[in-house]
């Protein structure tokens, strides 16, 4: 009994003192390594928007110009980041990040970008990240496919609410072959937005401002 | 765990090191080499590391890229358990390897991420998997805690090779009977230049794609197929 106790206490002891130096490295790495990550992050999030809203169009710091929309607000499955892209202090483009759960596996994530026009209308949409199906459902992504390229200047009216479905749905919009379920997924995500937005955008960037003025969000 | 049980979960326990002199002969090399690459292929003989094996490999260029990051943390984890071998106590050695395994996956994907992150926005999907993948830590019980660090290293370098071209023909397989081509996408790994390597290989326009091949079942089939491709040959062998 002795013997073994003297063999757990050695064993347990060294394995705590691997466990120790593990821990140490990956947190040294860690520290190294977050801030660069950080800011990769900031630039791909930067340069996804900057798909949806041409550098050009606005003149304000677009990451600091954001609000998050809780669930309850808006009736979508998550948490929604929405960015202000402004020029000389005018709302040119509000981009909703939105997740849809009806694709065909996991949560689909997309940047929706709204002109401020009158309708409002769609400036562009773009997959962040999704887990669907290689060869089939990733056709939304712009490197495989110019799919999600035929959302532009789209609005309510064009085409008419009724059309804002796929076509097997009796819509307006193309699926893929082999694969419905991932369009569909977006067009009617797309369509929610472009619902919610027709509502609420207004006052949600009439809020943001009016905080902005006060000194509470500093650019 | 006794060799037996080692058996059970599929893994061929290496014959003792005679006398583990001298680094790495020629010949010990070759043999090395060529049990990665063909009589002791982790995909095709020892069957581990299937999980990931048939998830991404729905086209040549995922099993390339997982390929790629499974050599880099086989090679990495093999050369670490053979370095500290003499120290490890033999009841704390599976925990051991795994919290190796997991720091050094950890490690790989932050550095990645902050070096290279467009290849890391690629291969990030890919590298938690690795995790998951029981040929790193097969190898780690089954040769790098019996071996010398070049021989270890040189072990997890051909298994690590062998199983990215299990990947790569699995990939290209599905990818060619379910869509035709070769090379699709290509273009995410090596930039806009890879474009233009997309490999018609089929018609476009009369070649429909058979979907089955792409999805779930395909994989299975298709290393069904591999496998008994891979016995096939080995009889013609040893029949001559």
């Amino acid at each position: 009994m002795k013997k073994h106790l003297e063999a757990m206490k050695k064993a347990g002891l060294s394995l705590a003192i691997f466990a120790f130096i593990s821990v140490l490295l990956v947190a040294t790495t860690d520290k190294l390594t977050h801030n660069k990550i950080l800011e990769n992050q900031r630039l791909f999030l930067l340069n996804s928007l900057n798909q949806v809203v041409s550098r050009d169009q606005y003149d304000n710091d677009l990451l600091k110009s954001k609000i998050v929309l809780s669930t309850r607000e808006t009736g979508f499955p998550r948490d929604t980041p929405l960015y202000f892209a402004t020029k000389n202090g005018r709302l040119v483009t509000a981009i909703f990040e939105i997740t849809s759960l009806s694709g065909y596996s996991g949560a689909i994530n997309m940047l929706v970008g709204i002109n401020a026009t009158q309708p409002l209308s769609i400036s562009g949409v773009r997959v962040l990240e999704h887990t669907e199906t290689p060869g089939l459902g990733d056709k939304v992504e712009t490197s495989k496919s110019d799919w999600i390229l035929s959302f532009s200047n789209k609005s309510l009216q064009n085409p008419p609410l009724s059309k804002w479905a796929v076509k097997k749905d009796g819509g307006d919009f193309d699926q893929f072959t082999g694969a419905t379920i991932t369009p569909r997924a977006i067009v009617n995500a797309v369509r929610s937005t472009l619902l919610y937005a027709q509502d609420n955008l207004m006052k949600h960037y009439q809020d943001f401002s009016q905080k902005k003025s006060k000194g509470t969000i500093h650019e | 765990m006794s060799n037996s049980a080692l058996d059970d979960i599929g893994v061929t326990v290496e014959p003792k090191p005679v006398a583990d002199g001298g680094s790495c002969s020629a010949e010990d090399c070759k043999k090395i080499t060529l049990d990665g690459l063909w009589h002791n292929n982790p995909g095709l003989v020892q069957l581990l590391g299937l999980c990931p094996l048939l998830a991404v490999t729905g086209n040549m260029i995922n099993g390339l890229g997982l390929g790629l990051a499974t050599i880099i943390t086989l090679t990495t984890s093999n050369t670490v358990i053979s370095l500290t071998r003499h120290w490890v106590r033999k009841e704390i050695r599976i925990p051991y390897y795994v919290l190796v395994i997991a720091s050094i996956v950890t490690i790989i994907d932050l550095t990645m991420y902050a070096i290279t992150p467009e290849l890391h926005h690629i291969l990030g999907i890919f590298i938690p998997l690795i995790v998951t993948n029981c040929v790193i830590i097969g190898r780690a019980e089954a040769f790098a805690s019996k071996n010398k660090i070049i021989r270890s290293a040189l072990d997890g370098f051909m298994m690590g090779l062998g199983f990215t071209l299990v990947l790569i023909t699995l990939g290209g397989l599905r990818e060619l009977i379910g869509g035709g081509t070769l090379l699709s996408q290509a273009s995410v790994m090596f930039g806009p230049n890879a474009e233009s390597w997309t490999w018609q290989v089929f018609d476009k326009e009369s070649y429909k794609g058979l979907l089955l091949a792409v999805l779930p079942p395909g994989a299975f089939l298709g290393m069904g197929f591999l496998i008994a491709l891979k016995n096939i040959i080995d009889n013609k062998i040893a029949q001559k």
